[in-house]
């Protein structure tokens, strides 16, 4: 039954599809990335005019500081929410992992729920918290540790974004580290206490080794989208706040720069790469391994 | 209890009152008569009332409800398809390409895949004259996609852990292939079916970036419509519509997670353990 | 050397350990021997410090270490699954806790050699765990926890992972470290065989108590109670009360004479063990004591010896064992009529 012919009939329908809605748009957007924008629909010159076709896209974006600019700032964006969550996670995976199964049971369920209201709801409900007459600043002035007069205004900031990020993406960093620290063999920490290791060497030289490859799928779980997100710089960044996501869409709809916009799309892809293939050799390790 | 116990326990409160503060405040501010989404004055219903007037709005979630269900099925279809390949066949020519395409999608930034859709419809429209516009039908296939990876996941992962051999014993008892799939495979992956179908189903009825790219005047699903407004201010409206997707959430997992409990009871019993 | 007082053990309303009292001498190889939930792995647990005892105290060397964390008690653990770290080597692992007292250099690598020397395996120093078999495994695993030469070496179930025929080797193999480092072992298993094969003296358990502690011989021969007669090999248990000469036994008709007196009147229990009971073609009579007729039931061969299954005339179901050699006597068919005996002085008379 492990003949490749068999597998025929249950993969030829969803590898078709997925030929046609996710490969071939790939290569679309890679050819019109190559093209020029002119006006007119579609906005783009023929991508089968093979001589016309050109580099010009992406020497733009890499020699325009807009672009440079907003490529760092999610690469720093993503890095900075993925060591939040990170720090923020790790603590709480590891707690739920000492709990007892029937209790680590709901508490994973708690964790899970959250992630399925929308995105759209959360980052929406961090505006309620984070603007000027919002929750926190309603809370710090009652307190007196600020001007109501003149509330410092959290949103539309660096750090309104950060912690919309770090809030929607937490989970993604959690499922992870928890479903590798449950399956960890506890009795490998107990073993390094009795030959005389401190709880906190007993972790680092044993569990948190031992968690690394949750931790990197968490890291790359949560970095990779964070660095093409869109909603959470669109809301709480203000306007034209410098992520690719949010450029590529006011390139997309405003500038009606098609060509440019899938210039933009493919180099965050090839820029994410490297991390892809990295998760997908982890996975396989970690297949190997059980 | 240890001051370490007692640690962990505070670790924990911290994060879940994190993650469910603002979702709490978004439920209460729903019901304050103000006309300032964070300013309470009073219990009020009236916002829900203005929601339900709202026909714009209900138009929209209508389509979003329709738009989730059909392609939370077809994603289920293909998925499990997909799941079934990758897990019960190691080898077979071309299914480097097929993991790789059916894992892609999960770790990529949704926004590479939404520009590529649109730029694939606007293609073929203009090279085979279809579609020749956007509405529902590409909505379809653009969520189908992006949520037919998650179903392959959770297939994979329920027959990876599945018991090969009663396959094998139904193929052996002188069942054909097809007939052990339907009578033998899909019965023991069924709750895996179930969290596949849900699972995307919310995140179809959650989506905002494919859909603000995909969707047409048209054919606007209500995550789009919501953004839309969002842009322009807070308001209680909005804490409204929060409310009662956070509300729908918590029923449909717990009603999931009671279901579930409860046929792990019955079959614990049944097996005697 | 261990002294264990009034050690007492609760999770939720069960008592795990109930006010165990235990003393071990150094350089002893002592088996704590119980079915599960017996109590014998909290105890060991909290020997090694991984269960903070409700009350009770644990003297090593007269030093109170009941409420000492772990990693500062000298004694050193060998693991059921071994839990070798799977991310060190096996030199990694066994220098471990050697690395922990700040062993570094020379002495470091010279006390590991020797470990790994104990145990034959220094030929697979580089190797990491799952490149090993599960008899190397159990090997690095006590090369590990011996290596801090520990006042106490605590081994859970240390042979259950092993298939049967390493079992025997694996044993012979622990007396000789054992005897040869002088360190005391105190080993916790179900297996009654490896119990008895292997340690000076063990302490059977049940129900978080202490039942017996002896010599692998007294517990046999002298059990203190049914539960260990019961527990420590087969035997014929049967209920009994004085009368006439001796005991009426419940399921025999003849009386049981044992050789030691009767003193009272007061119910008890009779053990006599299979090996004990001769099986034999029926005699005319059965006028004499410490004789009963039956019949065949069932029988069981085992090669060395047969065991045979005999329904009683009084109605009991006994045991006989018998040893095939070579002049072993007649062998009975099912069904075959017989006449069990067995010698006064193989009826244990059990108070409790």
């Amino acid at each position: 039954m492990s003949g490749g012919k068999n597998a025929l009939p249950s993969a030829i329908l969803p590898y078709a599809w997925l030929l046609v809605f996710f490969l071939a748009p790939l290569l679309v957007s890679l050819a019109i990335s190559l093209t020029h924008a002119v006006d007119g629909s579609p906005p783009y010159s023929n991508p089968f005019d093979w001589p016309s076709l050109n580099l010009e896209n992406y020497r733009s974006i890499l020699s325009d500081d807009l672009y440079a600019d907003a490529l760092v700032n999610s690469i720093r964006v993503a890095a900075t929410t993925a060591l939040l969550c990170l720090l923020i996670g790790y603590p709480m995976a590891y707690a739920m992992a000492l709990e007892p199964p029937g209790r680590r049971q709901i508490l994973l369920m708690a964790i899970i729920l959250p992630f399925f209201t929308s995105s759209l709801i959360r980052t929406y409900a961090m505006i309620n918290l984070l603007k000027e007459t919002g929750l926190i600043n309603q809370a710090l002035s009652a307190l007196g540790l600020v001007d109501p007069a003149h509330p410092p205004s959290i949103l539309y900031s660096d750090w309104a974004v950060q912690i919309g990020m770090v809030y929607n993406y937490l989970p993604f960093m959690i499922l992870p580290l928890y479903a590798n620290l449950a399956r960890l063999d506890w009795t490998l920490a107990e073993a390094a206490r009795d030959l005389g290791a401190p709880p906190w060497r007993a972790f680092a030289t044993i569990v948190l080794p031992l968690s690394w490859p949750g931790i990197v799928s968490g890291v790359l779980l949560v970095f990779i989208p964070a660095c093409g997100e869109y909603v959470v710089p669109t809301l709480l960044g203000g306007q034209n706040y410098p992520m690719i996501g949010t450029q590529l869409s006011t390139e997309f709809f405003q500038n009606r720069d098609w060509p440019l916009a899938s210039a933009v799309a493919i180099l965050l892809l090839a820029i994410l790469v490297a991390p892809l293939l990295l998760l997908q050799w982890i996975a396989r390790r970690s297949e190997a391994a059980a | 209890m240890t001051g370490r116990g007692l640690f962990r326990r505070s670790v924990l409160a911290f994060g879940l009152a994190f993650l469910y503060a603002p979702l709490v405040l978004v439920v209460i501010y729903s019901f304050t008569a103000s006309k300032l989404a964070t300013v309470w004055a009073g219990f009020s219903t009236r916002w829900y009332g203005e929601l339900i007037a709202d026909e714009a709005l209900l138009e929209a979630a209508w389509l979003s409800l329709r738009l989730a269900f059909i392609s939370a099925t077809l994603a289920l279809a293909l998925g499990t398809l997909a799941g079934f390949a990758l897990a019960r066949f190691p080898r077979f020519s071309g299914r480097t390409l097929f993991a790789g395409m059916v894992f892609a999608p999960l770790a990529m930034p949704e926004i590479v895949m939404a520009i590529s859709l649109l730029l694939l419809f606007v293609n073929m429209g203009e090279i085979l004259g279809w579609p020749s516009q956007r509405g529902f039908l590409t909505l379809v296939i653009a969520h189908t996609t992006f949520t037919l990876s998650y179903v392959a996941v959770i297939v994979a992962g329920r027959l990876a852990e599945s018991d090969r051999s009663i396959e094998e014993a139904a193929l052996d008892l002188g069942a054909s292939p097809l007939k052990t799939f339907f009578v033998i495979t899909l019965p023991v992956i069924a709750p895996a079916l179930a969290a596949g179908w849900l699972l995307a189903f919310s995140l179809s009825l959650d989506d905002v970036v494919t859909s603000q790219f995909i969707s047409a005047p048209g054919a606007t699903p209500l995550p789009v419509v919501v953004l839309g407004s969002v842009k322009l201010g807070v308001s209680p409206k909005i804490n409204a519509i929060g409310a009662i997707s956070v509300v729908l959430v918590l029923l449909a997992t717990s009603a999931a997670y009671v279901v579930q409990s409860r046929r792990g009871r019955r079959l614990r019993q049944r097996s005697g353990l | 050397m261990i002294r264990i007082e009034g050690l007492t053990k609760s999770f939720g309303h069960d008592r795990a350990v109930d006010a165990v009292d235990l003393s071990i001498a150094a350089g002893e190889f002592f088996a704590l021997l119980g079915g599960s939930g017996s109590g014998k792995t909290t105890l060991l647990r909290m020997i090694a410090g991984f269960e903070r005892p409700d009350g009770g105290r644990i003297l090593i060397d007269g030093e109170d270490m009941a409420q000492a964390p772990p990693h500062r008690r000298p004694v050193n653990m060998m693991f059921q699954s071994y839990a070798l770290f799977p991310h060190m080597s096996v030199a990694k692992n066994v220098e471990f806790g050697l690395r922990q007292e700040g062993l570094r250099g020379d002495e470091l690598r010279r006390r590991t050699d020797e470990a790994l020397d104990l145990v034959a395996m220094r030929e697979f120093a580089a190797r990491k765990p799952h490149q090993l078999s599960g008899g190397q495994k159990q090997r690095v695993a006590l090369a590990r926890a011996i290596v801090k030469r520990p006042k106490v070496l605590l081994l859970d179930e240390p042979l259950s992972a092993l298939d049967r025929k390493l079992r025997e080797t694996t044993q012979i193999h622990l007396l000789d470290v054992q005897k040869r480092t002088g360190v005391t072992f105190v080993v916790v298993t179900h297996d009654q065989d490896e119990a008895m094969a292997m340690a000076s003296r063990v302490a059977v358990m049940n129900a978080g108590r202490v039942e017996q502690v002896d010599t692998p011989r007294a517990l046999y021969a002298h059990p203190a109670n049914r539960f260990v007669a019961g527990f420590i090999g087969a035997t014929n248990l049967l209920q009994a009360r004085a009368g006439g000469q001796g005991l009426l036994a419940e399921g025999v008709r003849t009386l049981l004479r044992p050789s030691a007196s009767i003193d009272s009147a007061e119910p008890c229990w009779v053990s006599i063990r299979p090996e004990n009971v001769a099986i034999a073609a029926p005699a005319l009579a059965s006028a004499d004591a410490n004789a009963e007729h039956g019949v065949v039931e069932a029988m069981s061969y085992y090669g060395d010896h047969t065991v045979y299954y005999v329904r009683a005339e009084g109605g009991a179901m006994l045991r006989a064992a018998r040893f095939n050699a070579a002049e072993a006597g007649p062998v009975f068919k099912v069904d075959a009529p017989v006449t069990l005996s067995w010698p006064a002085t193989a009826i244990t008379v059990l108070r409790s």
